[in-house]
């Protein structure tokens, strides 16, 4: 019979090995990585892929330094005190090296601030946010992706060669949407300081009534409109702003909107015409990019979306920094990816010694739809170093030290 | 705004009431009824738009293929929640009050990881209402022919229902239960199935709501979570069981949701006020007015007393001196053996142990439930990084004020929450949570907006983890002990003895609001005082600290300890923070692990962990002698 | 009339334009047994809820030893010495026997804001007094969750002794006793009343306690009063015989 006394000797070791872990041997390079696997699936899963694809392909030309490399991932739960947490679990318990990973803007910030104080490494994959490498930038944290403002400007080229004057604007309530929108605002006002602004709209994220707020921009009688939504907001402004005929004669400007994670979902409803930045994977015919994607769809028999480059670039950016370094010395891994240059999927990409972010690029284009399916058309890449403000205006911004 | 533009403003809320008030209606349904706070509504009408989905794909985008795919998605939806009450609720009905809200979080979790596993992560956009794809003109400006279906629908659905209570024998049952459960039961109705049926109509409509959305919304994780709070709030706006008040506030809010868009950003005396970023709380403004106004709602009654099917709660027992010594001497030499995450992960522990005894403290012995007590948490929280950051205080002194900080909201929020009981009184605690919630969110110059505040790190004596963790374990370990003194004190057994009574208490003289608004005080200043040493041990503070997350992982690890014991919350808290650790690191489908070992936990032990364990050891103590 | 330890004059009530209690007047003196009876809905609970405050009279006085109380909350009638008990019993379900008699006496004393004391402590000898008066004694461990009925009501009845009442108002005090509980209940109440000289003012439905107890009786009639005087007197009122006695007997 089970006695009560077995149920706690049971429990206790239980307890015991869950808080003490296994000590293993020390033979792969761990790599942690975090990230908010269940707030932001349809993003993460095929970066996961990437990842794993990533860590086959180093380990299967012989690892770095020697050693084969692990990447111990955790889900951090989309909350930056849980973020604090694994990050410090990963690093303790875990071995790890040194951390990459995280999706939004609030949990990259915060994870950017424990590397500092714990001096460590730290490559954001896919925070947006400016202020990561910019006005919260510190010493040890770098990111990979191409910023919102760097996507925004991206953008500006096409805006301003379309000489609109009223412009309407819907941004997701929060750090990302608010910094596109600013963004978007300078610099626009910049080439065509005539530009005016005639309605703002900031529907909470992921909660957009759409039918209002399409008939709120209509109500403006816009020109032209800038939207930075994305995921289920972008379905349903689409929908609603078709039905309503929101934007009939107007021009449209969506960040992200070509990315196959939120352009795929809107099938045939796919708005024609609009300016988007994206990923036309099935286009994209460099050496570098075809390797990836037929790796990629050999071992996962399913084409990439954004995140999968993202999170395969991510650890090729990890171990690049750990073979230039020659050591897991963090003040020798921060120095080796200072200035670090890669291959990635989306061509050579530097991370800027001056504000540690990567010059990976984007691709800017227009929506077409094609067989009940959207896709990029009239694409163009665009390195990322020429979308980041210069020098003087990025040294202005960042902290010293 | 024209006039043309107030119109279709206009029908643009109408049609957003509409599923909302479904939704809405089934949850009131099945309060009323079964008085259980029902988590998993929101889960059900997401399950309704997934399911809807599917049968559209299914059937073809006809528009026979189109409707009879979202009654049947509906059905089934209903089907779904009669499992959920045969095979989880119906045993702990007799558990005590909100336990089954412990299950029901459960089943979201579940549910949540089922969707994802087989619809995937991508977002689902359905088709459009075959036949009702087009728009219509109404004073030169177009509407989609479907939202005035849905306007349409919500009327009928009401028609149906109140024909449905009126004029049936079933309608006559129900409302006799929402008035007073047990008087049901006295009139030998088969409860069990007056509830099961209950739960299936509230859940045909529930999956109704969401699988008419299937055109205006795409079939996505996230619906169950933020319809949920939606339909709560309009539930108590409606007032508890009150059909048509849900019909009111849905349109209510639909309406003023639309307007706030409507207008947009607005000049006033040079102030810049955007009425757009408003629809981020507007519901929880509504709801706090309307609370702070009408203590039932708006069309609510005031509750039978409800003669509790459960037994009494238990007297308390205080803990002995000699077992906390052992424990407190067990914390401490935990560094002494284990590695620095352990160290870490107990800082977490201890911080939300006090969270958790606070929040138990005033909704347990004090008997006011808190669905908002992240407030004073996240306050906290704040309060600490802000003084030490933008007021440039000492981070020592930081950390000991913001808890009064905290506190000072507790008096100006807790002055209005004392007036009202019951659910209610829990739903303007939440609304008050949310309110704060927004302003941080929004306050980008002073809180940092939605990226929180960062770089607030212990002084340099105190950087070092394990000290953290002794300071942690000693301002949330001197926390813990006060309250629990103070709930054998006196002013603790006023407490006790206005939720036992209120009549009784104040037919003795005992100003009951006035010890229950001190009570608020005395636990929001130690939430604060939790949050205080949290913010310091990450580094930095986001607005997720005052959450409904934070809120609901809160009750959570009350009702998992044990509501009813002293030791239940800290085990709870416990033992929630590390199954999360545990469980996420080690499965990929964490959540519906965690939430079959809640439903396992919820079942074994209707009383919590402790409260279980307390029995076991009792029963076993009796076979022996 | 200097003497009435309750005086009440011209009591007025009504519920969304229905009457329920129009023009009452009563006086009841120190030690005396005034038993108000009248048939369901004749407004004797709405008539008790005026006197201790958890009802607000629409016209009326309603004077504790002289001073008019109409307006005050509950908790400032029971201050001034206004002991009550309940038709469905009110007790601290969660407590002991003792404490809850124990809160009582530290309400009465003023001392329940003390956060860092222990509860308890101070009063026992007083409470213990006060069971012992009601025969409780012997189960003053219990919690109240587990008593029996009857048992509730004498708590409820120590519990309202713990202020040194000048008035007590019962509300069907034995309401859901056996019959002979019923009588030996209030025998211990009216010896209580007598020995401290306290006025009690009770409803009640068993017509035997009635006569047996009271020292005289008002009879409420669809809120009015309609008879009033000894036990004797009101057998013999012609009117209670119709609307009344006529039939409940």
């Amino acid at each position: 019979m089970l006695t009560r006394n077995h149920l706690l000797a049971g429990t206790a070791a239980l307890v015991a090995l869950s808080l003490f872990g296994t000590a293993g041997a020390q033979t792969p390079i761990k790599i942690g990585e975090l990230n908010s696997y269940k707030v932001f699936p349809a993003f993460l899963e095929p970066y996961k892929k990437g990842i794993e694809l990533a860590v086959e392909e180093v380990n299967a030309a012989g690892g770095a330094l020697g050693r084969k490399i692990e990447v111990v991932s955790r889900d951090d739960n989309g909350n930056p005190g849980d973020a604090v947490r694994v990050a410090e679990e990963l690093l303790s318990r875990e071995g790890a090296s040194f951390l990459i990973g995280t999706f939004p803007s609030n949990v990259g910030l915060a994870v950017a601030d424990f590397a500092k104080q714990r001096k460590v490494l730290f490559i954001a994959a896919e925070p947006l946010t400016d202020k990561i490498v910019w006005d919260s930038g510190n010493a040890y944290t770098f990111r990979l992706r191409t910023s919102t403002y760097m996507q925004t400007a991206m953008l500006i080229p096409d805006a301003a060669k379309l000489n609109k004057k009223r412009w309407a604007i819907v941004y997701p309530n929060y750090e990302y949407g608010q910094s596109a929108t600013a963004a978007f605002k300078k610099l626009l006002k910049e080439k065509q300081p005539d530009v005016e602004f005639v309605v703002e709209q900031a529907p909470p994220l992921g909660k957009i009534d759409a039918g209002a707020v399409a008939q709120a921009l209509a109500d403006a009688k816009p020109d032209a409109i800038f939207s930075s939504l994305f995921g289920a907001d972008l379905a349903k402004f689409v929908r609603e702003g078709q039905t309503r005929g929101l934007f009939k004669g107007v021009e449209v400007f969506n960040l992200l909107a070509g990315e196959p994670e939120y352009l795929d979902p809107l099938k045939e409803e796919a708005p024609e015409g609009w300016y988007v930045t994206g990923y036309p994977w099935s286009e994209i015919k460099t050496p570098e990019h075809t390797k990836f994607l037929n790796a990629y769809q050999a071992k996962f028999k399913d084409y990439p979306r954004l995140g999968s480059v993202v999170g395969y670039a991510t650890v090729m950016s990890a171990v690049e920094a750990i073979k230039k370094a020659g050591s897991l010395d963090q003040d020798k891994l921060i120095a080796a990816a200072s200035g670090l240059k890669l291959m990635t999927p989306f061509g050579m990409v530097e991370y800027r010694p001056i504000d540690h972010q990567s010059t990976m690029g984007a691709y800017v284009g227009r929506i077409g739809v094609k067989d009940g399916k959207g896709y990029m058309k009239d694409w163009r890449f665009v390195d990322g170093k020429d979308a980041l403000p210069s020098d003087a205006e990025v040294l202005k911004m960042r902290p010293k030290n | 705004m024209s006039f043309a533009s107030i119109i279709i403003q206009l029908l643009n809320g109408l049609a957003a009431a509409s599923s909302l008030f479904l939704v809405s209606a089934g949850l009131s349904l099945i309060f009323g009824v079964t008085r259980i706070v029902n988590f998993a509504h929101g889960s059900l009408y997401m399950l309704g738009l997934y399911g809807a989905y599917s049968l559209i794909e299914a059937l073809g985008r006809t528009p026979l293929g189109f409707w009879s795919a979202v009654v049947v998605a509906a059905l089934a939806v209903g089907l779904a929640g009669v499992l959920i009450e045969m095979l989880v609720l119906r045993r702990i009905y007799r558990a005590p009050e909100l336990f089954q809200l412990l299950a029901t979080f459960a089943v979201v979790l579940v549910i949540k990881d089922i969707a994802l596993f087989v619809w995937g992560a991508e977002d689902l956009v359905g088709p459009r209402a075959p036949g009702l794809s087009m728009a219509v003109e109404i004073l030169g400006k177009r509407i989609p022919a479907y939202d005035l279906l849905l306007i349409a629908i919500g009327p009928v659905v009401l028609g149906v229902l109140w024909l449905l209570l009126t004029r049936t024998r079933w309608g006559a049952l129900v409302r006799a239960a929402t008035q007073d459960r047990e008087m049901v039961g006295a009139l030998g109705v088969d409860q069990a199935k007056l509830f099961t049926s209950v739960f299936f109509v509230g859940s045909v409509l529930a999956g109704l709501g969401g699988a008419l959305q299937i055109p205006r919304e795409p079939a996505n994780l996230d619906l169950d979570l933020s319809v949920i709070a939606d339909a709560f709030v309009i539930t108590v706006v409606g007032g508890l069981g009150s059909i048509g008040g849900a019909f009111l506030a849905a349109i209510i809010i639909g309406v003023a949701k639309a307007f706030c868009i409507g207008i947009g950003t607005v000049t006033w005396f040079g102030l810049e006020i955007s009425f757009s970023k408003l629809t981020l709380v507007v519901e929880f403004l509504i709801m706090a007015l309307v609370l702070v106004a009408r203590p039932y709602g708006l069309l609510g009654k005031p509750q039978a007393v409800q003669r509790v099917a459960a037994d009494p709660v238990p007297p308390l027992t205080a803990p002995s001196w000699s077992m906390a010594l052992v424990w407190v001497m067990l914390l401490v030499g935990v560094p002494l053996v284990a590695d620095r995450y352990v160290t870490i992960l107990l800082t977490d522990i201890v911080c939300f142990a006090l969270f958790a005894v606070s929040l138990h403290f005033i909704m347990g012995p004090a008997g006011m439930v808190s669905f908002g007590h992240a407030a004073y948490f996240g306050l906290g929280a704040y309060a600490a990084g802000l003084l030490f950051k933008r007021a440039g205080l000492p981070m020592e002194a930081a950390l000991l004020v913001a808890p009064l900080c905290a506190g000072a909201f507790a008096v100006v929020y807790g002055w209005f929450c004392v007036r009202l009981s019951g659910v209610y009184l829990a739903m303007l605690t939440l609304a008050f949570a949310q309110i704060s919630w927004s302003i941080v969110f929004q306050w980008d110059s002073v809180t940092g907006g939605s990226n929180g505040v960062f770089g607030i790190w212990p002084s340099a004596w105190l950087a070092d983890k394990t000290t953290y963790y002794y300071l942690a374990l000693a301002c949330c370990g001197t926390g813990i002990a006060f309250l629990w003194r103070v709930l054998f004190s006196p002013f603790g057994f006023a407490l006790r003895a206005g939720r036992d009574s209120p009549l009784r208490a104040e037919a003795i003289g005992i100003d009951l609001r006035g010890f229950q608004w001190a009570a608020f005080v005395l636990v929001g200043t130690l939430a604060g005082l939790a949050g205080s040493v949290y913010a310091f041990s990450k580094g930095s503070i986001s607005p997720s600290t005052i959450s409904i997350g934070q809120s609901t992982d809160g009750l959570i690890m009350v009702l998992l300890g044990g509501v009813e014991t002293l030791t239940g919350p800290v085990v709870g808290a416990a033992i929630y923070t590390w199954l999360r650790d545990v469980v996420a690191r080690h499965t990929e489908f964490w959540r519906a692990v965690m939430g079959g070992v809640i439903l396992l936990i919820v079942l074994l032990f209707p009383q919590g962990l402790v409260g279980g364990l307390k029995a076991l050891v009792f029963r076993w103590q009796e076979r022996q002698a | 009339m200097s003497d009435a330890v309750l005086q009440v004059e011209g009591l007025h009530k009504a519920f969304g334009g229905v009457r329920a209690v129009a023009d009452v007047s009563f006086a009841i003196t120190a030690g005396e047994m005034l038993a108000l009876i009248g048939p369901n809905g004749a407004g004797k609970s709405t008539c008790f809820n005026m006197l201790n405050g958890q009802l607000t009279p629409d016209a009326g006085i309603v004077r504790l030893a002289g001073r008019d109380i109409v307006g005050l909350r509950p908790r400032a009638v029971w201050r001034l010495g206004v002991g009550r008990t309940f038709q469905i019993t009110a007790t601290f379900v969660s407590l002991s026997v003792r404490e809850n008699v124990q809160m009582a006496l530290y309400s009465h004393a003023g001392r329940l804001r003390s956060l860092l004391q222990r509860f308890g402590a101070a009063f026992r000898p007083e409470a213990d007094a006060l069971l012992a008066q009601v025969g409780m004694l012997d189960q003053a461990e219990r919690p109240c969750g587990v008593l029996a009925y009857g048992d509730l009501k004498r708590v409820e009845l120590a519990m309202a002794l713990a202020n040194a009442p000048r008035l007590l108002l019962m509300d069907e005090p034995t309401a859901g006793m056996a019959p002979k509980e019923r009588v030996a209940l209030m025998e211990l109440t009216a010896g209580l009343a007598r020995a401290r000289n306290i006025a009690v003012l009770f409803t009640e439905h068993d017509m035997d306690v009635v006569f047996s107890q009271a020292d005289r009786i008002i009879v409420l009639d669809r809120g009015q009063l309609i008879a009033g005087g000894t036990p004797a007197e009101v057998r013999a009122n012609a009117n209670v015989r119709a609307v009344y006695l006529g039939s409940a007997h």
